[in-house]
């Protein structure tokens, strides 16, 4: 039989499609089954964040960065607030400290059961959804006890948090870190030794450290591959260097090393989480040179100066000493990091955002070639993509 | 750390003297002032020494200053988790002039040179793939350069007659309010009308 020549079959997948956890456009190159190149599209939900950014005052960026990864929103506030300490010189009071890594864990987690729960739900799992959108909703009322809102915090602000955590919080969130364990034991059950989950996920899009690092790939996917690489414990912010935790890390680098970093890592989150609590001090939460943070409604009543202080701080915001910062933290999904340039006026001239999802999807081409399509999804699942942070 | 980061700098400059313009700490950051020509050299350089080992482009971006000469910056930001120290590499160019692409040192630029030729306009020479990223296709301009309106210059309705979605020019029915909170207490560099006498007056007390 003489060989025909068969033409690739190019197949568009989403931009609305399920399993693309978002607007992606992926343009799959096929032959037969199997994929020979991938080209994303992105840019479907760009918008414009760092072009705001530089017309708004340095207070009125902070809630741009929750509508970035909009699953985790604290974390990215968390660079933006210390890009912006930085620059300005300012210290951060301990209780502050404590109270920004505690609700940094708490969002990891919050990242980390979406994730593993609809890359279940990818790879053909329902149940573990179901039960992780519980869990999530506890998490989230955390978060509205302590900012006002479940999703959109704008909690952590340049020289601190905006106010205390309630009276009660504290027990309410001890009680979380007993229960929950639990629901990863449930979970585990469900999918770790899952037949069908580990026939979707072994040896899947798997990647080398060196691999990782060419193509700036960062949090539980390096991980996943074997590097004990971690912002948290390398290059600690906040109280991180205080904390006893672990780095959990994968062998193979596969769709099912990742999974596995992600649920080791909610254990450590929760461990963080304790002993956050247990040593959490008395004391102020933000900054108390009320140039940057407010002043408190009190003093307001009583001093003139604090209400100037107050008008002038919403009104004009704080002028920031002209320099450059490159400042990351390890977010759930990897480093999230801002460049920050100020000229020295009250709004940045420019606003870098370096989202670890961009890189991971870019990596996405590298990673499906060769395999088949029903994989593809699995992999979108893995590597944790989340469309506000990449196209900002 | 700051004087390793200090003495790093030292050994970069020292080691590309022709490629590196300037090392320096800024805040606790080690900067490094590269020509943009020689760029890739100035990367590779540091992707493959030993005492340098950055082997992770974390990130590449464009900042615009209109006012200079050579308008835009590349900043790109490397991270050597061998000895836990981050570098950024700065270039200048021009608005017309192709920067080498660095896609040959690390994979990574690909996707981040694309949006700085798209939100920028920067060109890189021999990159493979150089389209658009982040904007609409047949998107006109480069979004994020400064002479670039907030609002942009078109935007999208759907038209009954023509059963699709057609691009308009803004209209804004409110003009776009820009603030300007910078006190003229704090900026101040002229002298008030009146305000040289006061200056006279201390320097005669003065004598």
């Amino acid at each position: 039989m003489s060989e025909v020549a068969i033409k690739n079959l190019t197949l568009n997948f989403g931009p609305q499609h399920p399993a693309a956890h978002g607007v992606l456009r992926l343009v799959l190159e096929m032959d037969g089954e199997v994929v020979e190149r991938a080209d994303p599209h992105i840019g479907l939900l760009h918008r414009g964040t760092e072009k705001l950014i530089e017309h708004k005052t340095y207070l009125q960026a902070v809630p741009y960065f929750d509508r970035l990864d909009y699953v985790a929103p604290m974390s990215q506030e968390h660079a933006f607030a210390l890009a912006t300490e930085r620059l300005l010189g300012l210290e951060v009071p301990e209780r502050g400290q404590y109270i920004r890594v505690l609700f940094c864990e708490i969002s990891r987690i919050l990242n980390h059961i979406l994730n593993v729960t609809t890359y279940a739900l990818d790879v053909g799992a329902m149940t573990p959804l179901l039960w992780g959108f519980e869990e999530r909703e506890f998490l989230m009322e955390f978060y509205e006890r302590v900012s006002g809102a479940r999703l959109h915090a704008a909690y952590f602000r340049p020289g601190g948090v905006h106010r205390d955590m309630p009276a009660g919080l504290a027990d309410d969130i001890a009680g979380f870190i007993e229960s929950f364990p639990k629901f990863l034991d449930d979970m585990e059950s469900l999918l770790t030794e899952n037949r069908i989950f580990k026939q979707r996920t072994v040896d899947i899009g798997v990647i080398s450290v060196n691999e990782a690092n060419d193509w700036g790939l960062t949090g539980p996917v390096l991980r996943a591959s074997g590097a004990a690489w971690d912002l948290r414990k390398a290059q600690p912010y906040d109280v991180y260097d205080r904390m006893d935790f672990d780095i959990p890390i994968g062998k193979t680098g596969d769709c099912y090393a990742r999974y596995l970093v992600r649920v080791a890592e909610m254990r450590e989150s929760l461990r963080i989480m304790s002993q956050c609590l247990e040593q959490m001090p008395e004391g102020p939460v933000s900054s108390q040179q009320h140039k940057i943070t407010p002043p408190s409604r009190a003093d307001m009543k009583r001093s003139m100066e604090a209400l100037i202080h107050h008008f002038k701080l919403y009104t004009e915001g704080y002028h920031v000493p002209a320099g450059e910062t490159y400042t990351a933290v390890e977010a759930p999904k990897g480093e999230f990091g801002v460049y920050l340039v100020s000229d020295g006026t009250n709004k940045p001239y420019r606003c870098k955002i370096r989202a670890p999802g961009f890189a991971f999807l870019q990596a996405l081409d590298k990673m499906s070639r060769g395999h088949m399509l029903g994989d593809v999804p699995a992999l979108i699942g893995s590597l944790d993509i989340v469309f506000g942070e990449i196209d900002r | 750390m700051n004087q390793a980061l200090k003495d790093l700098g030292e050994f970069i400059a020292s080691g590309l003297p022709e490629a590196v313009q300037r090392a320096e700490l800024i805040g606790d950051e080690l900067v490094v002032t590269a020509r943009a020509a020689a760029v890739t050299d100035v990367l590779s350089f540091l992707r493959d020494d030993s005492s340098c080992q950055f082997k992770v482009l974390v990130d590449l971006c464009g900042v615009d200053y209109p006012e200079r000469a050579e308008r835009f910056e590349i900043v790109y930001n490397l991270l050597s988790l061998r000895h836990n120290q981050r570098v950024r590499v700065k270039v200048s160019v021009g608005e017309n002039t192709p920067v080498p692409t660095a896609i040959g040192v690390f994979h990574a630029a690909g996707w981040y040179e694309r949006e700085a030729w798209d939100l920028y306009g920067i060109p890189f020479s021999d990159h493979p793939d150089l389209r658009r990223l982040l904007t609409d296709y047949g998107f006109e301009g480069h979004p994020m350069r400064k002479d670039f309106p907030l609002t942009g210059r078109v935007e999208v309705r759907y038209d009954e007659t023509q059963k699709r979605v057609v691009y308009d020019p803004v209209s804004l029915t409110q003009e776009f309010r820009s603030f300007d909170f910078l006190s003229p207490w704090e900026g101040m560099n002229q002298v008030l009308p009146g305000d040289e006498k006061a200056k006279a007056e201390s320097d005669e007390v003065g004598d």
